[in-house]
C-alpha cells in the first residue's frame, strides 16, 4: 500500500500533503456528530424541521454541512408508526457531510443482503426490538441521493438544551439501526 | 462482453449477523485511510468518474473475499492500470519507473477542503418532461428472463421486475449506466420507486408492513 503511495507521489500524481489533510478532516471534522447537531436542531426548531423534510440539502447546508457525497439530501422522520432505515446494497452510498465515512458493518455483505429482506432481523442484530404495528421503510440509496433518518426525539427531554440533546443522537439512530439515546 | 457485477447483495441469503461497532471506530489498519485519501486524490484528478471507478470495484473477480479497503485498493490499481498512468511494473516495485502521464488536475492539500464542501452534484437540466408522475404504478425493467445489462447499472437484482410506486420526482440527474461506460452524463429523470415486502420476497416472508424503495432512473421503468 505504502508502495502504490510512493509511485504515485514519485509521478507528482498527488500531493502527500493532501492525503494527510483528506485523513484528518474525515477523522476529526467531518462525522456524526455533524448529522447529530442536525438533528438536535430540528427537534428543537419546528422551522427548521419543516425545511429539513422539504429540501434537506439546503436546510444541511444552512449548518455549514455540504459536498462530497451528500450533494443530494434527503432527510426521514422516524415517527410512533414508521421507522426508517437506510442501506447501499450496490456499495456503500452515505451521507458522508453528516455522517462521515460509513462504519464496516454498513458497507459489509451481512446488512447489505438482509436489511432490504428482514429489516426487523437485523435491528435485532442491533438491540432494537419494535412493536409489531409500527411500519419499516427500507431506503436503498441505488443513486446519488443520501438519505438521513430523523430519529423521534426521546422521551422526558423537554428541558434539555440543543448541545445537550445532540449528545443523544447516535450514529446508528440517524441510519436506522438503533434509536436516540434516553437522557 | 460478459459484465459481472459482485456487488449486488440485496436479498441475499447465508452472510450471517451484523456485527455493530461503536462510532468512532473508523479504521481497523494503519494502511486504510492511506488508501482512502489515495482513492479521493486520484478520484479528484479528473481521469474517471465515479461511476467507473464504481463498476471497475463491483467486477473485481475478488470481491467477495476482500475486505472494503482491500476493494478500494485493487479498484484503483485496475483504474489506474486501465488509464495507462501507472505501468504493472511500477506496482510491482513500489517506485516510479516510467515518465509520468499528463493528469487532467493534481489535487493540492490546500483546494482539500474546497474540494470536499464542492462535492460533484449530479443533479442536471432534464431536457425533457418526466415521463411518470408521483403515484404512478411501475414496472422496472427488464422482465425476468430478459438479458441482463452488460455493463454497469444501478438497479439492484432484488428489485428488478417488480411492480412499484412513485414515491419521490428528485428531477434530472446524471446516468450512471452511460457514464460509467464513458458515454456521457446522458441525464435521466430519477424517482423513489417503493415497493411492498411482499411484491420483492413474496407473501411467506415474516416481515409484515414493511416498504422497500430504490431511486431508479427513467430508463429502468415502464408504466403498469
Amino acid at each position: 500500500m505504502r508502495a502504490l503511495e510512493t509511485v504515485l507521489t514519485q509521478k507528482g500524481y498527488v500531493d502527500p500533503a493532501a492525503l494527510d489533510v483528506l485523513i484528518e478532516t474525515y477523522q476529526t471534522k467531518i462525522g456524526p456528530r455533524n448529522g447529530a447537531r442536525v438533528v438536535a436542531r430540528a427537534w428543537c426548531d419546528a422551522e427548521f424541521r419543516r425545511r429539513l423534510l422539504d429540501d434537506a440539502t439546503a436546510a444541511i447546508a444552512s449548518l455549514g454541512f455540504q459536498g462530497r457525497q451528500g450533494e443530494h439530501m434527503v432527510a426521514v422522520e422516524n415517527t410512533a408508526e414508521l421507522h426508517n432505515m437506510v442501506v447501499c446494497t450496490l456499495c456503500s452510498c452515505y451521507p458522508w457531510p453528516v455522517l462521515g465515512l460509513p462504519p464496516t458493518w454498513y458497507k459489509s455483505a451481512p446488512y447489505r443482503a438482509r436489511v432490504v429482506k428482514d429489516p426487523r432481523g437485523v435491528l435485532k442484530d442491533f438491540g432494537v426490538t419494535l412493536p409489531e404495528a409500527v411500519r419499516i421503510r427500507v431506503w436503498d440509496s441505488t443513486a446519488e441521493v443520501r438519505y438521513l433518518v430523523l430519529p423521534q426525539r426521546p422521551a422526558a427531554t423537554e428541558h434539555l438544551t440543543e448541545t445537550e440533546l445532540a449528545d443523544l443522537v447516535t450514529r446508528d439512530s440517524m441510519i436506522g439501526t438503533g434509536l436516540a439515546r434516553a437522557p | 462482453m460478459n459484465y459481472q457485477s459482485h456487488a449486488d447483495l440485496g436479498g441475499q441469503e447465508g452472510h450471517g449477523a451484523v456485527r455493530p461497532e461503536p462510532e468512532g471506530e473508523l479504521f481497523h489498519a494503519a494502511w486504510e485511510p492511506r488508501v482512502l485519501a489515495l482513492t479521493l486524490a486520484m478520484g479528484a484528478c479528473g481521469l474517471w468518474n465515479i461511476d467507473i471507478s464504481r463498476a471497475a470495484r463491483e467486477t473485481l473477480a475478488d470481491y467477495r473475499v476482500l475486505s472494503y479497503y482491500q476493494i478500494w485498493l485493487a479498484g484503483l490499481e485496475k483504474l489506474l492500470l486501465r488509464f495507462g498512468v501507472v505501468q504493472p511494473d511500477e506496482i510491482k516495485s513500489g517506485r516510479s519507473l516510467h515518465a509520468a502521464a499528463g493528469i487532467p488536475a493534481m489535487l493540492r492539500a490546500d483546494q482539500v477542503a474546497a474540494a470536499l464542501a464542492r462535492g460533484a452534484p449530479t443533479a442536471r437540466r432534464a431536457t425533457q418532461p418526466a415521463r411518470f408522475t408521483l403515484g404512478q404504478w411501475v414496472r422496472t425493467g427488464p422482465p425476468a428472463g430478459a438479458a441482463t445489462p452488460q455493463h454497469h447499472t444501478r438497479l439492484p437484482g432484488y428489485a428488478r421486475d417488480k411492480r412499484g410506486v412513485i414515491e419521490r420526482v428528485h428531477g434530472a440527474h446524471v446516468f450512471a449506466d452511460s457514464n460509467a461506460q464513458g458515454l456521457g452524463e446522458q441525464p435521466q429523470w430519477l424517482y423513489t420507486v417503493a415497493f411492498t415486502g411482499d411484491e420483492l420476497w413474496g407473501p411467506a416472508t415474516p416481515h409484515p408492513h414493511s416498504t422497500i424503495s430504490v431511486d431508479a432512473w427513467e430508463p429502468y421503468l415502464e408504466p403498469s
